[in-house]
């Protein structure tokens, strides 16, 4: 456990909605934990057998209240183990450890208007947002899209607690949609845009978004990655003389830290850059997944992310 | 004179209408009419619809522009008569413009920073608006012991036109007010000037 790391108990499981649960999360020592920022995620510990896993996960509960943590978990329908972990294992009582909280996803506070579109689970991070857009007086609009009223995590709650006139929600399977051109083409100046849930709304709405002229500057996602599956190969290390496995449903970081090896990360899902790792040495192909590195830095062979690219070939020898 | 290089120093990469923006507003002084002449062919009548021009000749080498201008055909095309009319009207159309809408600024640089304060304080932000400089390399630099401002300064140092001191013209530049920062050149030695180069012609 780093200094950063906090050694908390399960206060509270609450199921949600249809394979949606809620965690609250307390220290075990009785202290505060830090107050944070909205759009905030935390890296969950789960000792899982022989095996840790680590998920990202957004906090949405009060950023002002230092009690306790609360996220929300889905269960994935093709879950690496974090989420039916979670769900299946995690009861309350339990102890866990997690990260501090990093903000890869905080709003422009400099935003005269800010509208979040939430696809399913990706709601989460719009929970402590608007918790802190609220109590700022900050204007703001939430349009909320779930696949099925079974499946909507919060529906009713937010709009009981923001309005209907500033939370809209959408059942697809009820034929409701969320009108992206009709929200793009009546925003103000300074407004910005910030969307979270399954990659295809993402990129539909960016899309949506600069065919509406919106300045590229103010449109946001939240865009985490799983690491893909693929062939297992074996990494050498350089500075630690280590030759390390990669399993077929690992990633390189999660192989390096079963090894013992304490690689930096944040996010684990392609979008920080803290994983950032030299190649010394490759005879084969790196295939990058991560959203983070240029095109120009990918092609050139020298920099790889750990946390979900990955490597097929005869050798590949990493600067750690 | 050694003048090192400043992060703050703006830095105008040029203007290209963007095909995607619903409206456009072409905000130019002087020989910055060029900016939007300059690329006639990419201006569909579509795009030429959705278009305004603001346009001020100043004193600068502007004659035949607005004519120019005129033949483009946009949508609306409107010649002030000073830098502050210009700026005047740009803050009452920006306060009914939405976020399908890029403005664009060329001229030289003083005019660019002050039409970008009046963009800025309308919530856009500084790098969603393109902008191109043209002509003159005067600057409007603001003396850090006065506070006072002096347009169209063109050699350094310079003789501050508020409180009359000697000041060194640095690329220290403030966003927040459009302008260089003028810090005293002889204050160690009162009255030792060197000589005024023109840097910025």
């Amino acid at each position: 456990m780093s200094q950063t790391d906090f050694s908390v108990r399960v206060a509270s499981v609450t199921p949600v909605a249809e394979t949606i649960k809620r965690f609250r999360f307390e220290r075990v020592d009785g202290e505060a934990l830090p107050i944070f920022s909205g759009g905030a995620h935390i890296v969950v510990s789960m000792k899982d057998g022989s095996v840790t896993r680590r998920n990202a996960y957004s906090l949405m509960s009060d950023p002002a209240d230092p009690s306790g943590y609360e996220i929300s978990v889905a269960k994935a329908e093709e879950s690496r183990g974090g989420s039916v972990f979670m769900h299946e294992k995690v009861k309350v009582g339990d102890v866990l450890t997690i990260s501090a909280p990093v903000n890869l996803f905080s709003p422009d506070w400099r935003g005269r208007k800010h509208i979040l579109i939430a696809g399913g689970i990706g709601i989460t991070p719009f929970m402590s947002m608007m918790a802190q857009f609220d109590k700022a007086g900050v204007a703001f609009e939430l349009h909320y899209a779930v696949r099925e009223r079974a499946r909507g995590a919060y529906l009713e709650d937010l709009v009981a607690r923001y309005g209907s006139a500033r939370v809209k929600t959408y059942v697809s399977e009820e034929g409701t949609r969320i009108p992206l051109e009709d929200i793009l083409t009546r925003q103000p100046l300074g407004t910005h845009l910030y969307v979270c849930g399954p990659d295809r709304l993402i990129a539909g709405v960016l899309d949506a978004g600069r065919d509406a002229g919106w300045p590229d500057y103010n449109l946001h996602a939240e865009h985490f990655l799983t690491p893909p599956p693929g062939k297992p190969f074996s990494v050498e290390l350089t500075r630690s003389g280590k030759t390390v496995a990669v399993g077929e449903h690992e990633s390189i970081l999660e192989a390096l830290e079963a090894a013992g090896v304490d690689a930096p990360y944040l996010c684990r899902g392609g979008a920080c850059g803290q994983c950032e790792t030299g190649v010394a040495a490759c005879e084969g192909i790196l295939l990058h997944n991560d959203l983070f590195l240029s095109d120009d830095e990918k092609a050139s062979g020298k920099k790889i992310m750990i946390c979900v690219s990955r490597f097929e070939g005869q050798r590949v020898a990493l600067e750690l | 004179m050694l003048v090192e290089p400043i992060k703050s120093r703006p830095v105008y990469k040029g203007i290209t209408v963007d095909p995607r923006a619903r409206r456009h507003i072409f905000v130019l002084e002087g020989e910055g009419a060029n900016a939007l002449l300059e690329q006639k062919d990419k201006l569909t009548p579509a795009i030429l619809a959705e278009t305004d021009i603001l346009y001020v000749a100043r004193g600068s080498v502007g004659r035949g522009y607005e004519e120019a201008l005129a033949a483009l055909d946009a949508g609306s095309d409107w010649t002030a008569p000073t830098v502050e009319t210009l700026l005047f009207r740009l803050k009452v159309v920006l306060g009914s413009a939405d976020m399908g809408t890029r403005l664009y600024i060329a001229g030289t640089e003083g005019f660019i920073g002050q039409a970008m304060q009046i963009a800025l304080d309308a919530g856009m932000d500084y790098s969603a608006i393109p902008t191109e400089h043209r002509g003159s390399l005067a600057r409007r630099v603001q003396c850090v012991h006065c506070k006072g401002i002096t347009e169209n300064v063109t050699t350094s140092p310079f003789t501050c036109t508020h409180c009359g001191l000697s000041l060194f013209v640095r690329d220290h530049y403030s966003r927040r007010i459009g302008a260089f920062q003028g810090v005293i050149i002889d204050a160690e030695e009162p009255g030792n000037v060197p000589e005024p180069e023109e840097l910025y012609l």
